[in-house]
């Protein structure tokens, strides 16, 4: 592997590769190790750079196709950095009765992304997701990790400015 | 002024502003010099009057709500510390019809009490099943559950006391329990109500299964879009093995159980159990043939029960109050209760625990209050993404598992999703396709390669092409999934498919007689 991550940085570099060995070290002797340690990973680094893959291979005594298998295989795991804010909009049953169809035009034009990409300045990516749990108070998105329920396209509109101008 | 405050911590409050609203009143109260006790509960599930705040009374606890931050310090200054008049004021919360009319078993605690004390649950009658299950033999366990007349809650409705039974009679030295709660059908959200507003009542039924068939290790599979159910989870988790309930020696009774929770990755297939399994031993979710049943070669092909959260939840009360008690709510052969989550376009949404047979219109009408914008509720689909989409005519259908299954729905996980007179059943029949194809596992052809099928041929008769001809490759296509597919995914997107072109021929373009033959 290369050992180079995004940023390309010997400093990001290091810290990319601290994180992927105590990832692997927090969580290699659990029974069924694999998906705690990914997520591990993708929780501190955000993504799941292409030498971790090599890295919890060798560990976890799998082979490499093993790992980039289970990668791919799951919508949560990402090998590329997403955008400083991830939003995740509902597009479910419950979501849709009650016009998220319709939200996810506004959400899509106010962006300027369409789902499953990152806006060209790196603040947003857009995914869709079905089912947020929040069925009783629809719409529903997840934004940085926070359920938000009853969105309008005001409303939305009001939490984007309000990170844009933060940023 | 000195009195105790609740505000849910449940993630549908917290989603509509439950965190502001308890900041507004801790900073009122402080401004102020009052005394505030600030509980964060669960969630009553009047989903529609969150944030629902509640102040402690002589009389009993008060409701107000919806709160807003900017309603707090009109609710101080109008006395509410003490129960008095407001414009948000909704009188003694259990008093609340929507309340009052249920029957909660299951939920009996959630919304009530501090979800992260294990001291406040065993003061509401918490641990006392997990005490008698202590002094049974296992055997003795599983027949109290198979009496009860428990059936799965997750959907597949498989009698839970015979799952123990086999797993108890299996032989091995490792045993394990696995909660499935990878609650992903749209419309449900009691799994995750009990995570966040009752945790120890999960880890009570887990650690009752564990002592029945001999575990020493369980897991929950919790989905990830549950960030909220996890912190609880994970806290309930620490709290119960400090108060000596889990781990080694639980309650002192000699027995172990750790339990471990897990988080899954966004992959709705995992909520099929041996997907899950799959999952769990850190592999690519995809289906297992059956048999063998989990109960004999589960988890790492040792012999496992798996539940889903609600069935787990609903076993310290029959352990406590008897598996007669249980049995005597419900009909026929579906005992107890169920939390019906209304949901979608609907006024009145939440939680609604009651005993099998009510019917959808009443819960509809009677609880939801009819549709969010006042139109005519059109369709219904009941449990989730496979469960057939239901129309008017059908609204006088008792939720009982047989009773729908005769009308080729299914109850499932009690998750009801009202739409009104503007959806195109088309989309929604189009949209079930689109989501096999999205979640499908890839392992069996019917189901990886049908859906896809399926949204273009429901595209071609949107667009008024050979309509009669697609219609009846539609229906064809349908029978191949149904028959061909290895689990529930490509075996069920047939029903809310089939279920759309057959009640609402009209919004395909064809008529009733055109919609069933074929």
């Amino acid at each position: 592997m290369s050992g180079t991550s995004s940023s390309g940085a010997g400093g990001a570099v290091d810290r990319d590769h601290g994180a992927i060995a105590e990832s692997i070290e927090a969580h290699r002797g659990c029974e069924g190790p694999l998906l705690p340690v990914l997520h591990a990973i993708q929780d501190r680094l955000g993504y799941i750079p292409r030498e971790a893959v090599a890295a919890v291979a060798h560990a976890l005594n799998l082979s490499r196709a093993d790992v980039h298998g289970v990668i791919s295989f799951y919508h949560d795991f990402r090998m590329e950095p997403g955008g400083r804010h991830v939003i995740r909009l509902c597009q479910a049953e419950a979501c849709q009765s009650v016009g998220s169809e319709a939200l996810a035009r506004h959400v899509r034009a106010r962006l300027g992304v369409d789902f499953h990409q990152t806006r060209p300045d790196g603040a947003f990516t857009l995914e869709p997701v079905y089912c947020l749990g929040g069925c009783a108070c629809s719409p529903t998105m997840m934004l940085d990790g926070r359920l938000y329920g009853r969105v309008t396209p005001e409303r939305f509109d009001r939490l984007v400015a309000a990170l844009e101008r933060a940023d | 002024m000195n009195a105790t405050v609740y505000v849910p911590r449940d993630a549908a409050a917290l989603a509509v502003g439950a965190e502001e609203v308890a900041q507004a009143i801790q900073r009122t109260a402080a401004a102020r010099g009052d005394e505030v006790q600030l509980v964060r509960n669960g969630s009553r599930g009047l989903v529609w009057l969150e944030p629902l705040v509640e102040v402690e009374t002589p009389a009993g606890r008060i409701a107000y709500g919806p709160v807003t931050p900017d309603d707090v310090a009109g609710l101080f200054t109008a006395g509410f510390l003490s129960g008095s008049a407001h414009a948000l004021h909704l009188g003694l919360t259990d008093e609340i019809p929507y309340l009052k009319r249920q029957e909660r078993l299951t939920f009996s605690r959630v919304g009530v009490i501090d979800p992260r004390s294990v001291t406040d649950y065993e003061a509401h009658g918490g641990w006392r099943g997990l005490r008698n299950a202590l002094a049974m033999s296992g055997a003795q366990i599983v027949e109290a559950v198979v009496q009860s007349g428990l059936r799965g809650r997750g959907g597949a409705a498989f009698p839970a006391g015979i799952k123990w039974r086999t797993v108890l009679n299996a032989p091995g030295e490792i045993k394990y329990v696995v909660c499935n709660a990878d609650e992903g059908d749209s419309g449900t959200f009691s799994d995750r109500m009990i995570m966040e507003g009752d945790p120890f009542v999960l880890i009570e039924g887990m650690a009752i299964s564990a002592v029945a068939v001999g575990a020493k290790r369980g897991y929950v599979y919790l989905r990830s879009e549950y960030p909220d159910a996890e912190r609880t989870f994970r806290a309930a988790i620490a709290a119960a093995e400090g108060a000596g309930c889990l781990g080694e020696d639980i309650l002192r009774s000699g027995h172990s159980f750790h339990l471990e929770l897990r988080r899954g990755a966004g992959a709705y297939i995992c909520g099929e159990e041996t997907a899950m399994l799959e999952s769990l031993e850190g592999k690519r979710g995809m289906v297992r043939f059956k048999p063998p049943l989990p109960a004999i070669e589960g988890l790492f092909g040792k012999p496992t029960v798996i539940n889903n959260v609600i069935t787990f939840a609903s076993v310290p009360i029959i352990l406590d109050k008897g598996a007669k008690r249980y049995a005597d709510f419900g009909m026929g052969r579906s005992r107890g209760t169920l939390p019906f989550q209304l949901a979608g376009n609907i006024k009145h949404g939440g939680l609604v625990e009651k005993a099998f047979g009510i019917t959808l219109r009443e819960l509809l009408y009677d609880y939801g209050g009819g549709s969010a914008t006042g139109r005519p509720i059109r369709a219904v689909q009941v449990g989730g993404p496979l469960g057939a989409y239901l129309p008017e005519s059908q609204f006088d259908t008792p939720l009982d598992y047989e009773a729908f299954a005769a009308i080729g729905g299914m109850v499932g996980h009690g998750g009801v999703v009202a739409f009104d007179d503007s959806v195109d059943m088309a989309q929604m029949a189009r949209y079930a396709m689109e989501f096999c194809a999205i979640e499908s596992c890839g392992k069996c052809t019917p189901c990886r390669i049908g859906s896809t099928r399926g949204v273009e041929v429901i595209d071609r008769i949107r667009q008024g092409e050979q309509r009669q001809a697609n219609v009846e490759l539609l229906r064809d296509l349908c029978e191949t999934m149904l028959h061909g597919s290895l689990c529930a995914l490509g075996g069920m997107t047939p029903f809310p498919v089939r279920s759309a072109l057959e009640h609402f021929p009209d919004d395909f373009g064809v008529t009733a007689k055109a919609a069933r033959a074929a």
